[in-house]
């Protein structure tokens, strides 16, 4: 017989405003098998915590219902209570009162009923449970770090450091990332290449740290600790060991007339290049969309001059598997391109730009050597406007968020742009000033204040060209929606940041969760800002959410310690959510006819089969058998057998079909 | 007359529309009380005879929902789960089962909104279709007069 005990939480308010936690404790009360009913106004805490504790030791407890909130939040928190009081933790169910009721319903008797009857359902689950010991797996201590921009490199030092290995992967010829492309940092306006560039050195000289650049993630499978990882490093056309990067190819090589990515399209590169000249590694590439030999068949101009014969114009992608425990995605973010605002004339008008290519302009490494020099005459503009929220916290564009960096970069940009330019004028519009952070409101009082930028707060409707002038029609609400025209000689656009191309197919190779934005999600919002829902992966920076380069490094960091937490042990423990084939006594052995329909629909290849052999060692029977190692415990085998001789720990059939009859048969 | 409240089962995943319905939740988007969560680990694992268990136990209406194509926590749960699905639909459509009484969906984690959306939309559809009692009155009848004694 068993004895139940239900513990129902009034999470403070948050399920007793809705629903009478009281008559739901006495009610379940009264059901067959539950010894032991009570509520209480926080489960969680640690006198919560007391109250199942004693009533598990008194009551002689066979399973426990904890009524409260999402069993993603607490399970685990709760599971853990039952073992410490000598209950297996696997005898322990919640019912999920709060995200799946008291929050979704209004107060009154049907949330109270429907409350009643989730926790009714658990009830009789839990009958059914059985005690299941976890399962040890061993850990694989070396991580795989995605992308080298800061939060990349940051997690990969960081893990470096605590004596583990890592192997980054870098899609560019270089690591740096968005980072490298800046000209100052907000609010210190420290040299963004100077404090970088160091620790990309550091990245490449660290004995710990393998880094593939031109590499990308081909595809992924494994769970935590035991991750195996495909890795296609795209031919960089050159000999790495040979080449000394002395940049002769560079110079000789004819095609010279490609926008360059590292300057956001305002200066040009060769068809063998190196991005910029701090890259790590400071080794060319060849661009085989645009190189003559690979479109027209002819030159091989950088083969005849390389002194040291390192030109590989037939090496191939090569693909190599690497073992890893745990990876750290750090992708980064994109700035959302051309023809998305026809209003404001981008791509149209060449002085029209994005914030990424002013950075470029005011950057000493930029294509105008630091000098704000318009890209369409190259003259320097004396009236220049910026326009925050391009994009941003509009819903008609499709992007109701904040993309949190602009208003800090803007007044950045205006700053610099007013300190190189004394003589001119800077106007921002703007919808709110988002400056929350140490010193960054302080940074743009100073814009404001000491430097004389022109805040408007308004939006611009339209931006044209007239006689050589860009006209910015726009409001200031401030001085009653009175319309403002701005003749200006460049106009800057925040552009909004918005996710990678292609980060929801890196998602789907990771079996991680992204946003309706394509930005990956967190396991939790609050507590859980690095992790995935997926165990062993991690998030840095601003792949999760547009994130500043402070909070790029926090998450690194945070990242980190997730992976030297995981590395700090020899095995993990997995749920043992597993599938089982039943085995029973001879001559039948098991009801599985060996059909292997389940073969071909486990996406783990854990299924395999088993002889059964008799004592001369003849095969009586061929069963399947589920490596336990493998299984993650997915029960597609479970619907897949038309015998019903697999089932899966946790989730067996009558467990599943208790559920459905509790839930309908009312008592 | 009370207006009809049909009974709702939702068969979800753990890892999209469980989570997507927790975020409903946080959100606080309220939604119709009619329906009842029974969660599993994959749509993969959901075995399309408790759907028919479902039915027979008095439920009005069924919602399947897990992670869209491509998304499955598994890999390709749900891609099974779709198959499956195509085929016990024409087998129900065939044996004379209200298909329009079963919702499949694909809710993830991140759209709390849809999951109201489906609910409310579903309950609003079997509310006009009114209970399902025929074959409820098949499946229970011999139950009730076969002695098996």
């Amino acid at each position: 017989m068993s004895k139940i005990g239900v513990f129902v939480c009034h999470c403070g308010e948050n399920i007793s405003s809705t629903v009478d936690c009281e008559k739901v404790a006495a009610t379940v009360g009264k059901y067959d098998g539950v010894a032991f009913s009570v509520d209480y106004k926080y489960m969680c805490s640690d006198p919560g915590q007391s109250i199942i504790k004693s009533a598990i030791a008194e009551k002689g407890l066979t399973g426990v219902v904890v009524a409260a909130c999402s069993p993603r939040m607490h399970e685990p928190t709760f599971r853990k209570v039952c073992a410490e009081a000598g209950l297996n933790p696997y005898m322990c169910e919640m019912a999920n009162l709060r995200e799946h009721c008291s929050w979704v319903h209004e107060k009154g008797e049907a949330t109270t009923e429907k409350a009643i009857d989730l926790v009714r359902i658990l009830v009789e689950k839990v009958k059914y449970n059985q005690s299941l010991s976890s399962i040890k797996v061993p850990v694989t201590k070396t991580a795989l770090v995605i992308g080298g921009g800061i939060a990349g490199i940051q997690a990969s030092l960081d893990i470096a450091n605590t004596g583990h290995k890592v192997i980054l992967i870098e899609k560019d010829p270089s690591i740096g990332g968005h980072m490298s492309q800046l000209s100052e940092t907000f609010p210190t306006l420290d040299c963004s290449q100077c404090i970088l560039t160091p620790r990309m050195v550091e990245v490449a000289q660290h004995p710990n740290i393998t880094l593939y650049t031109y590499a990308e993630l081909e595809s992924l499978e494994g769970f935590i600790g035991n991750f195996k990882a495909r890795i296609r490093k795209k031919s960089k056309s050159l000999d790495e060991k040979l080449c000394t990067g002395c940049g002769l190819c560079t110079t000789k090589c004819p095609t010279k007339k490609i926008p360059s990515e590292f300057n956001e399209g305002l200066g040009n590169r060769t068809a063998i290049y190196v991005p910029f000249p701090q890259a790590v590694p400071n080794k060319p590439v060849i661009d085989r969309i645009h190189c003559t030999y690979y479109t027209k068949g002819k030159c091989r101009i950088c083969e005849k001059v390389c002194p040291t014969g390192a030109i590989r114009f037939d090496q191939e992608d090569q693909i190599i598997e690497v073992e890893v425990g745990a990876i750290v995605v750090a992708t980064g973010f994109a700035v959302k391109q051309p023809d998305f605002f026809p209003e404001y004339g981008y791509g149209k008008y060449a002085d029209v730009i994005t914030g990424l290519q002013f950075e470029r302009l005011a950057s000493a490494s930029g294509p105008t050597l630091g000098e704000i020099r318009r890209p369409s005459d190259g003259k320097i503009p004396e009236k220049i406007v910026f326009l925050a929220c391009a994009g941003s916290r509009d819903p008609a564009k499709g992007i109701p968020y904040c993309s949190k960096i602009c208003c800090m970069y803007i007044a950045k940009h205006a700053m610099l742009y007013q300190h190189k330019v004394h003589s001119g004028k800077s106007y921002v519009f703007y919808m709110d000033i988002r400056a929350g952070g140490k010193m960054y409101e302080e940074f743009v009082r100073r814009a404001i204040e000491d430097d004389g930028v022109n805040y408007i707060r308004g939006r611009v409707s339209k931006i044209y060209e007239k006689n050589g002038k860009l006209i910015v029609n726009g409001v200031d609400t401030l001085l009653n929606a009175m319309p403002v025209e701005i003749e200006a000689d460049m106009v800057v656009l925040a552009t909004a940041g918005v996710a990678n191309e292609g980060a929801e197919e890196l998602a789907q190779k990771l079996h991680i969760s992204y946003d309706p934005y394509k930005f990956f999600a967190e396991a939790h919002p609050k507590l859980k800002p690095v992790e995935t829902n997926t165990g062993g992966i991690f998030l840095a920076g601003a792949c999760q959410a547009p994130r500043d380069i402070p909070e790029s490094v926090a998450m690194a960091s945070g990242a980190a310690v997730k992976v030297a937490g995981l590395f700090s042990q020899d095995e993990l423990t997995r749920e043992p959510i597993i599938a089982v084939v039943n085995r029973q006594a001879a001559p039948v052995y098991s009801s599985c006819v060996g059909c292997f329909l389940c073969v071909s629909a486990c996406p783990y290849q854990a299924i395999e089969k088993e002889e059964i052999k008799n004592r001369n060692g003849e095969v009586i029977k061929s069963i399947a058998k589920v490596n336990p190692g493998l299984c993650q415990g997915c029960g597609t085998c479970v619907a897949f057998c038309r015998t019903k001789s697999i089932d899966i720990q946790g989730y067996t059939h009558e467990q599943m079909y208790t559920e459905v009859m509790a839930l309908l048969n009312e008592y | 007359m009370t207006e009809f409240e049909p009974k709702i089962v939702a068969f979800v995943c753990n890892w999209c529309t469980y989570a997507g319905a927790d975020l409903t939740g946080t959100s606080r988007i309220k939604y119709a009380s009619n329906v009842r969560i029974i969660r599993f680990p994959c749509t993969g694992r959901i075995d399309y005879m408790l759907l028919l268990k479902a039915f027979d136990e008095g439920a009005d209406g069924i919602i399947v929902s897990g992670c869209h194509p491509n998304d499955c926590h598994y890999t390709s749960g749900n891609f099974h789960a779709r198959r499956r699905w195509i085929m016990f639909r024409s087998l129900c459509d065939f044996t004379g089962i209200d298909t329009e009484r079963i919702k499949f969906s694909w809710v993830s984690a991140a759209e709390g909104a849809k999951w109201a959306d489906i609910v409310n939309s579903t309950v609003a559809s079997i509310r006009a279709k009114g209970p399902y009692t025929d074959y409820k009155k098949v499946a229970k009848y011999p139950e009730k007069e076969v002695n098996h004694g």
